[in-house]
């Protein structure tokens, strides 16, 4: 079998300031295979967005300190010279950005900015080529009358159909991996329902692998093959994504998970909030980041949990399934104390 | 917030400021204290008296030609005649998606705004009326929670004095006793009393929607408008802030009208729910009404675009409603149902006529010509009898139109039942 597409090893970006460094990722580790998507989750500042452009190559190499290994099918990314990296991104790699209009050019026509994406890459390419390929590109993603959209201006284009150009600009090239930072976040629901459908069936399409970065698990559940949970800019779950959803075991992810309520939940399931906020990744907490906030600590004997940082190793559901967290009976806490609070229904009778 | 300093922040940030030292376990509290915190959702009070009855509410804003003379070209019909009631110490939820109104909504019931039209009676008054001198010692009693505790809190007050400047502009309290009545609210809102002299800069967001709750709270408001008061919070913290919202409507009897674009938090707040559509309320019913038999389209695609982490993990996938394009301007909306030119069912009839709000359960009421659960709708319009009209929607002269089609706001003792075929008696 291949190596993966993506693999990321061993991952730390930092970032030093005039308080002190941020570590903005430690030693993140994670995969990707052609036609699977890897959903990662995490709030503000768990770095699920800074892992991800430093796939790229996006940070900066004057502020950023970054150590570890990503490699693109084969070819290492950390370290690459900007010449090879500009190859690598577009065509290889593309990104899609939470905010489209932003994203987009404002004094450009949406065509003229596709035909761009596409004639760096192919320079041979002649204008009337590119501006046919955009045109077909808009007419995949789903806009109306595409040979006549094309020549408008991003403010003419609602919502959806710029984060559908979007879609477009990163598909162009055809690229093997797109990374959908909080693709549909800004988006209301029945145009988020209509873009992740698109992704779905383009993946489907063009084989590629996606990496999708969201803070709604619904999302995640209804997209993603492989799940991995950060927080304070580490790994804290990892593995198969029904795996996870059904039999979490990690305390932060049964507070993800009972934070949320679902729209077809049993009415007496509680909204179990997390205490506390996130840590400060100036100074994170010692031992397992999450420990200030865990309401199991308690199961865990000793002091361990403020001492000692756990590793990220399978707990007692398998080896796809790694947990970072000292407890040793998590799926049985989670079955007879969670469960019955924020899902009473899902609870099986004995 | 990089400014900040480790022993600035306190109360619920307390737990993790204190790591640098090994802290007594007793600091962080278990999982079955944390439990017993959440709340489930709210239940509803049938027999509560309405505190706020909005009736035929319209706002239009004026669209202006460009140029010099900035002749009125047009209006754009932001909420165009919407009738509902928002009971005593329970709450309504307003959903939609952008554009459908349902922040203007909130605007004009907290009245940023003078409607174009309609009534708001709150407590014998009618607050659409009143001008901005008669309604200062009114606007005590409605509050509002804003969606971005970022803009929404003065950078340059210190939290006392933003909580405080209720009670000094209605002249409450005496001078000397404002400083404890504010020190009180922050820990109602889980804020500690030390907090009074410090700036929003040095909170989290979650820490500056307490704030924002808290001022909310200063002059005892019997009505708030919470316009998306966790959309913008980190996932773990939403769950917090709605937990204390309801703890405060529980000890303050505080009515809400919860405005929101996630469906999932409004089943969970709000045991009534109407739902929105370019400036029109298309259904309006307690929980189980909307959630759960759904019988406008519209209602039905939103809650089967809703993605589900219970769903996807035990494969009950609904079929997911596909609807096309986007959502019409208000400033030139479809003719009949506003709705028509996304929806899966529309006829001709839709074009031709706007559905009225019929009640079709005790509470519970929707505006379409075909209402009925999914894939359970009618061929024929149930409406056209009632119009006047045949199924097509031309005039039909051998019917007698109904003449009582006016919308009401709160819900009548007689319904269409529309499984019996029959009407129905409370």
């Amino acid at each position: 079998m291949d190596d993966p597409l993506l693999v990321v090893e061993d991952l730390t970006v930092q970032f030093p300031t005039e308080d002190g460094v941020v570590t903005a990722v430690s030693n993140l580790s994670y995969q990707v295979e052609l036609g699977k998507t890897l959903g990662i989750v995490g709030e503000s500042g768990s770095g699920k967005s800074v892992s991800s452009m430093a796939v790229l190559g996006l940070h900066d190499a004057r502020s950023a300190r970054i150590t570890g290994s990503i490699r693109v099918r084969g070819t290492e990314v950390v370290g690459m010279s900007e010449a090879k990296l500009r190859k690598l991104r577009g065509n290889e790699i593309a990104m899609i950005f939470q905010d489209a209009l932003a994203a987009l050019h404002p004094f450009y026509r949406v065509g003229g900015q596709l035909a761009e994406a596409y004639r760096v890459h192919h320079p041979s390419a002649s204008k009337r080529d590119a501006r046919r390929k955009a045109i077909e590109m808009l007419d995949r993603v789903g806009i109306p009358k595409p040979d006549r959209r094309v020549d408008d201006f991003p403010h003419q284009f609602s919502g959806g159909m710029r984060q559908r150009a979007m879609i477009a600009m990163g598909l162009i090239n055809d690229p093997s991996l797109l990374i959908a930072d909080e693709p549909t976040t800004a988006l209301d629901v029945t145009v988020q329902a209509q873009i992740l459908d698109l992704l779905q069936d383009l993946q489907r399409e063009f084989n590629s692998a996606v990496i999708i970065i969201t803070h709604d698990l619904g999302v995640i559940a209804e997209m993603a093959d492989d799940v991995l949970v950060m927080y304070a800019g580490r790994a804290v779950e990892y593995g198969p994504c029904k795996e996870i959803m059904v039999h979490p075991e990690m305390p932060y992810t049964w507070g993800l998970l009972s934070s949320v309520p679902d729209v077809t939940s049993d009415t007496s399931a509680r909204m179990i909030p997390i205490p506390g906020n996130p840590p400060s990744l100036l100074s994170p907490p010692t031992g397992c980041a999450f420990h200030p906030r865990c309401v199991h600590r308690d199961k865990v004997p000793g002091d361990l949990c403020s001492t000692t940082l756990p590793e990220l190793i399978p707990g007692g559901r398998g080896p796809q399934h790694l947990k970072r967290c000292h407890l040793s009976n998590s799926d049985a806490i989670y079955e007879a104390e969670v469960l019955p609070e924020i899902a009473p229904d899902l609870v099986e009778e004995p | 917030m990089a400014s900040m300093s480790p022993e600035q922040g306190s109360g619920d940030m307390a737990a993790y400021q204190a790591t640098d030292t090994p802290e007594p376990e007793s600091d962080v509290p278990s999982f079955a204290d944390v439990a017993e915190h959440g709340h489930a959702a709210s239940e509803l009070d049938p027999d509560a008296e309405p505190v706020l009855t909005v009736e035929n509410l319209r706002m239009y804003f004026p669209v202006r030609s460009p140029g010099l003379i900035r002749r009125k070209i047009g209006d754009v019909q932001a909420v165009d005649g919407i009738s509902f009631e928002v009971p005593k110490g329970g709450s309504l939820g307003l959903v939609g998606e952008s554009g459908c109104g349902k922040s203007t909504t909130g605007r004009l019931i907290t009245r940023l705004y003078k409607p174009t039209g309609g009534s708001m009676q709150f407590e014998g008054v009618d607050l659409a009326k009143l001008s901005n001198r008669e309604l200062k010692p009114l606007r005590r009693n409605v509050q509002m929670i804003f969606q971005d505790p970022y803009t929404s809190l003065n950078p340059r007050q210190t939290v006392g004095a933003i909580v405080s400047a209720p009670l000094q502009v209605h002249n409450i309290l005496p001078r000397n006793q404002i400083k404890r009545r504010v020190q009180e609210l922050l820990e109602v809102v889980g804020l500690s009393p030390e907090h009074y002299n410090r700036y929003p800069n040095e909170f989290s967001g979650g820490q500056r929607q307490r704030i924002g709750i808290a001022r909310a709270l200063t002059l005892n408001p019997k009505l708030l408008v919470a316009d998306e008061p966790v959309s913008a919070l980190d996932v773990s913290i939403q769950a917090q802030v709605i937990n204390l919202l309801q703890d405060i409507q529980q000890e303050f009897g505080v009515a809400f009208l919860f405005i929101a674009h996630d469906l999932a938090v409004v089943r969970h707040f709000c045991p009534e729910v109407a739902v929105m559509y370019l400036g029109k309320i298309v259904e309006i019913g307690d929980r189980d009404s909307i959630y759960s038999n759904a019988h406008h389209p519209y209602t039905q695609a939103l809650l089967s675009a809703v993605p589900d982490v219970k769903q996807a993990v035990t494969g009950e996938r609904r079929e997911r409603i596909r609807l096309t394009g986007d959502v019409p301007s208000p400033i030139d909306p479809p003719s009949g149902c506003r709705f028509r030119t996304r929806c899966p069912i529309a006829q001709e009839i839709c074009a031709r006529h706007e559905p009225p709000l019929l009640q079709i359960g005790k509470r519970h009421k929707v505006a379409c010509h075909f209402p009925g659960r999914l894939g359970e709708h009618p061929r024929e319009p149930f409406t056209a009898r009632l119009l006047g009209v045949d199924a097509e929607g031309q005039p039909d002269p051998g019917s007698s139109p109904a003449t009582d089609l006016v919308e009401q706001p709160g819900y009548a003792d007689t319904w269409f039942d529309l499984d019996a075929k029959t009407i129905g008696r409370a």
